[in-house]
C-alpha cells in the first residue's frame, strides 16, 4: 500500500482530486455567501444550491412538495457524456501542445474553424448524391483539415518569427470568430425553416433536397444503442470516438518517434535541436495536431444532428475551446486522464444547468469552480510537494534520515525552476 | 474629423493605460496575462458602484441641481474603486506567481476564466439578466457644452469641439496618470528598482532590493491600472454596462505592449494605431473624414466583418514584422527563487 502512495502517478491524481474538491468547496461557499446576502434567496435555497453543486448529476428534479429528489437520471448522464465529447477533444488538443512546450489557448479558434469546415461540407452536399456515412466522414475530415490549418498558423509564427504563441493564438481566435460569422453570413445555410429562431444555421440532420432544406434528410452521428441506454439524452457514438482519440494520442506521444521528438522539444527546445531534432517542424506539427483535435471535437459536436450552431459568434468565443485548458491541466496532460477530466467538466456543466433550472442560482457558478481548479493547477507543483512532504513525515524516522543521493536532489531542484 | 478623433481617444486611452498596466507587471518580472480578466472585474465593480449610486438617487439630485462637480466626483470615485478592486483581484496572481512560484501563464488564464464567470454569476443574480447597466449613466458623466455653461449651439473652435465637448474626465485622468507613471518608472529610484527586478533579479537582490516586494508592487499597480482601464472602457465605449466581456481588449493591450517594446512612449503611439482600427470597426458607418457628408468607409462596400476582424489581423501582422526587434524584460515569467542565486 505504501508503494502505491509513493508513486508519482498517485501523487498527481491526489493533487488533481484535491484541486477538484477545493474548487467545489469554493463554489459551495460562494453560493452560501450569495444566499445569505441576497434578498431573493432563502437559506434553505442556498443549502439546496450547495447540495446541487456536489451531487447535481444525481438530481431528478423536485417532487410535488417542492423538495429536491435524487436518483439515477439517465438523461443527465447521457447528456454529460455527449457534452464530454468536445471537452475531451479540446483537452487532448491542449495536452498535446503542452507536451511540446506550447500553451494552446487557440483551441476556441480551431474549434470554430472545425465547426465551419464540417457544417459547410455536411450541409452543402445534396442529400442522396452520396451515402450518408460518406458525407458524415467527408464533413468530419474537412473540419479536421480546417482545424489543422488554423492551428498551424500560431505554430508557424512561433517557429519562424518567434512570436509568443499565446498572443498569436488569441489573435487567431478572434480572427476565426469573425471569419466564421462572415462565412455563414454570406452562406445560405441560415435556418429559415424553423423561423421561430434567428441566428442559427441548420442542424446537420437537415439535408439539401431540390434546393430546399428538409429535416431528417441530412447526416447525424450513429447512436450505437447508447440512446436506449440513456433515454432522453443527446448521447451518440461521438464519445466512443473521443475515447479512441485519447488512446491514439497516448500511443502517439508515448510509443512513437514523433511523440518522443515532440516531447523532447517541449522539455528543452535547444537541447532537442542539438540532438538533431527539427524543432521548428515539430512546433508547427504539434500545433497542427492540436488544431485537428480541437476541430474534431467541434465536428463531433455539431455533426451529431441535434445541436445547432449560433453563427453570429464574432463577439464571443466558444467555451468548449477554453475549457480544454482546465481539462488538460486537471489531467496533468495525460491523454487517458483527459477522458476522465473531460467527463468531470461535462458533469459540472450539467450541474450548472440543474442549478439554473431548480434554484435561483445560475450556471456561471460552475465556471467559477473551473477557474478555481485552473488556478490551483497553476501551482499543482506546490500541492504535490506538500503531499510528498506529509508522506515523509509519516515515514519511519530511520528512513526519513536516510539522505537521497546528491544527484537526485539536484535533479529535483532543476525541475522546479 | 472631430468625431473620428473623439472616438479614437475613447478607444486608444483605455488601451494605453491597460498596456501600461502590462508594462508595470512585466518590467517587474511577472507576465500579466490576466489583464483581460482584471479589466472585466474592474468594469463590473465600477458599474456596480454607479448603479448603486443611481439607486440612492444621488445622481438625479445632482443632475437636477446642475451640480456637475458631484457627478464628475462620482465618476472619479468609481474609477478609484475599480482600481482598488482590480489591485485586490490581481493579488491572486501575485500570490500564486511570487510566493508559490506557479506558472504565470496558467495563473493568468485562471484569472481570465474566473473574472467573467464570477461577474456573470453575480450580474445574473443582481439584475436577472446577463448585462448590468444603469440607465443613462454614461451621458450623465459626459462633459457637454451645456455642462460648461455654453449654449448648446456655441462653437468652441476646433480644439474645444474636439477635446472638450462630449468628452469624459476619465480620458484625461488616464492620460495624466500615464505620463506620471511613465516618469516614475524611468526617473525615480523606485522605478529603477522595479525594472531591475525584471531584468536581473539576482543582481537586484544582491544589492538589497526586496525582489518579492518589488514584484508585488509591479503586479498590484498593474492590477489597479487594468481595473481602472476596464471601467473606463465600459464607461466610454460600452455605455456604462458590465456583461463579463471586454471583447479581447486586454489581449489587444498586451499586443500593444509588445509592439511598443515595453516602452511608454512607443506604447502611446501604438495604442493610437490599434485604437484607430478598433474605433473604425465600431463606428465605420458614421465616420465622415473630410466632412462632405459621404461616409467613405461605407461607400467602398467592404464587409463589416472585415472591419471587425482588422484589429486582430493587423496585430498579428504587425507582431510578425516587428518581433525580431522586440526585446522583452529578461527575467519575465521566471519565478524568482532566492536559493538559485
Amino acid at each position: 500500500m505504501k508503494g502505491f502512495f509513493q508513486k508519482e502517478g498517485t501523487v498527481k491524481l491526489l493533487s488533481s482530486l484535491l484541486s477538484i474538491l477545493t474548487g467545489l468547496v469554493v463554489g459551495g461557499i460562494l453560493v452560501l455567501i450569495v444566499g445569505i446576502f441576497s434578498k431573493n434567496i432563502s437559506l434553505s435555497g442556498a443549502w439546496e444550491g450547495v447540495r446541487l453543486i456536489f451531487a447535481g448529476i444525481l438530481s431528478t428534479g423536485r417532487d410535488a412538495a417542492g423538495a429536491l429528489t435524487w436518483g439515477f437520471n439517465p438523461a443527465n448522464v447521457g447528456n454529460m457524456l455527449f457534452r464530454a465529447t468536445p471537452l475531451i477533444m479540446t483537452g487532448l488538443s491542449v495536452a498535446v501542445a503542452f507536451k511540446t512546450g506550447l500553451f494552446n489557448i487557440g483551441a476556441p479558434g480551431q474549434y470554430l474553424m472545425g465547426t465551419l469546415g464540417s457544417l459547410m461540407v455536411a450541409l452543402s452536399i445534396p442529400a442522396g448524391t452520396l451515402p450518408r456515412g460518406l458525407i458524415w466522414l467527408l464533413a468530419f475530415l474537412c473540419g479536421c483539415l480546417a482545424g489543422a490549418l488554423w492551428g498551424a498558423i500560431p505554430g508557424l509564427v512561433k517557429a519562424l518569427l518567434n512570436i509568443n504563441e499565446v498572443l498569436a493564438c488569441i489573435m487567431t481566435n478572434w480572427i476565426a470568430a469573425n471569419l466564421v460569422t462572415w462565412a455563414f453570413d454570406v452562406s445560405n445555410l441560415k435556418n429559415v425553416v424553423e423561423n421561430t429562431k434567428t441566428g442559427y444555421i441548420y442542424k446537420s440532420s437537415y439535408g439539401l433536397v431540390n434546393g430546399q432544406y428538409v429535416a431528417d434528410q441530412g447526416v447525424s452521428t450513429a447512436k450505437l444503442g447508447l440512446d436506449r441506454l440513456f433515454p432522453g439524452s443527446q448521447v451518440n457514438a461521438g464519445i466512443l470516438i473521443a475515447v479512441l482519440a485519447a488512446v491514439a494520442v497516448y500511443i502517439l506521444m508515448n510509443k512513437t518517434t514523433l511523440g518522443y521528438e515532440l516531447k523532447a522539444c517541449g522539455a528543452n527546445r535547444h537541447a532537442a535541436r542539438y540532438a538533431g531534432i527539427r524543432d521548428k517542424r515539430n512546433i508547427v506539427l504539434s500545433m497542427a495536431i492540436a488544431g485537428v483535435l480541437s476541430a474534431a471535437g467541434a465536428s463531433l459536436y455539431y455533426l451529431s444532428g441535434n445541436t445547432e450552431f449560433f453563427w453570429t459568434t464574432y463577439q464571443s468565443l466558444p467555451g468548449e475551446g477554453f475549457n480544454g485548458i482546465p481539462v488538460a491541466l486537471l489531467a496533468m496532460n495525460n491523454p487517458i486522464g483527459v477522458v476522465f477530466a473531460g467527463i468531470f467538466m461535462a458533469m459540472l456543466n450539467i450541474v450548472g444547468l440543474q442549478l439554473t433550472k431548480l434554484t435561483a442560482y445560475n450556471e456561471f457558478i460552475t465556471d467559477v469552480i473551473i477557474a478555481v481548479i485552473v488556478y490551483l493547477s497553476a501551482f499543482s507543483l506546490v500541492i504535490r510537494m506538500l503531499l510528498t512532504r506529509r508522506r515523509h513525515r509519516e515515514a519511519p524516522p530511520a528512513q526519513a534520515q536516510a539522505k537521497p543521493p546528491e544527484g537526485a536532489e539536484n535533479a529535483k531542484g532543476g525541475d522546479e525552476t | 474629423m472631430t468625431f473620428l478623433i473623439q472616438q479614437l481617444l475613447l478607444y486608444a486611452v483605455p488601451l494605453m493605460i491597460v498596456a501600461l498596466a502590462g508594462v508595470f507587471a512585466e518590467r517587474s518580472g511577472i507576465i500579466n496575462l490576466a489583464l483581460e480578466g482584471i479589466m472585466i472585474f474592474g468594469a463590473f465593480v465600477g458599474v456596480l458602484f454607479v448603479r448603486a449610486m443611481a439607486e440612492t438617487e444621488v445622481f438625479s439630485a445632482a443632475k437636477s441641481a446642475g451640480n456637475y462637480l458631484t457627478l464628475q466626483g462620482l465618476e472619479v470615485l468609481a474609477m478609484l474603486l475599480s482600481a482598488a478592486m482590480g489591485a485586490l483581484f490581481s493579488l491572486l496572481l501575485s500570490f500564486a506567481s511570487i510566493n508559490l512560484r506557479a506558472d504565470q501563464t496558467i495563473g493568468g488564464t485562471a484569472l481570465n476564466l474566473m473574472a467573467p464567470a464570477l461577474v456573470l454569476f453575480l450580474v445574473r443574480i443582481l439584475a436577472n439578466q446577463n448585462t448590468l447597466f444603469s440607465v443613462d449613466a454614461a451621458s450623465w458623466f459626459m462633459i457637454k457644452k451645456t455642462t460648461l455653461g455654453y449654449d448648446r449651439k456655441a462653437d468652441l473652435g476646433f480644439l474645444g469641439n474636439t477635446f472638450v465637448d462630449k468628452s469624459y474626465i476619465a480620458t484625461y485622468i488616464c492620460i495624466v496618470l500615464f505620463i506620471v507613471l511613465s516618469v516614475i518608472l524611468y526617473k525615480t529610484r523606485f522605478g529603477l528598482r522595479l525594472r531591475s527586478c525584471g531584468e536581473n533579479p539576482q543582481a537586484a537582490d544582491s544589492l538589497g532590493i526586496n525582489v518579492y516586494r518589488m514584484r508585488y508592487a509591479g503586479t498590484t499597480i498593474s492590477g489597479a491600472l487594468a481595473g481602472m482601464g476596464g471601467f473606463v472602457y465600459a464607461l466610454t465605449t460600452a455605455n456604462c454596462t458590465a456583461n463579463g466581456d471586454v471583447a479581447g481588449f486586454g489581449f489587444l493591450a498586451l499586443a500593444v505592449m509588445i509592439f511598443g517594446n515595453w516602452k511608454p512612449l512607443n506604447i502611446a503611439l501604438a495604442s493610437l494605431l490599434f485604437g484607430l482600427f478598433k474605433c473604425i470597426a465600431a463606428t465605420y458607418t458614421s465616420i465622415d473624414i473630410n466632412g462632405d457628408g459621404h461616409f467613405w468607409l461605407v461607400d467602398i462596400g467592404v464587409s463589416p466583418h472585415l472591419y471587425r476582424m482588422l484589429p486582430y489581423l493587423i496585430t498579428l501582422l504587425v507582431l510578425a514584422f516587428t518581433s525580431k526587434k522586440s526585446r522583452a524584460p529578461k527575467a519575465e515569467g521566471i519565478p524568482y527563487d532566492k536559493g538559485s542565486r
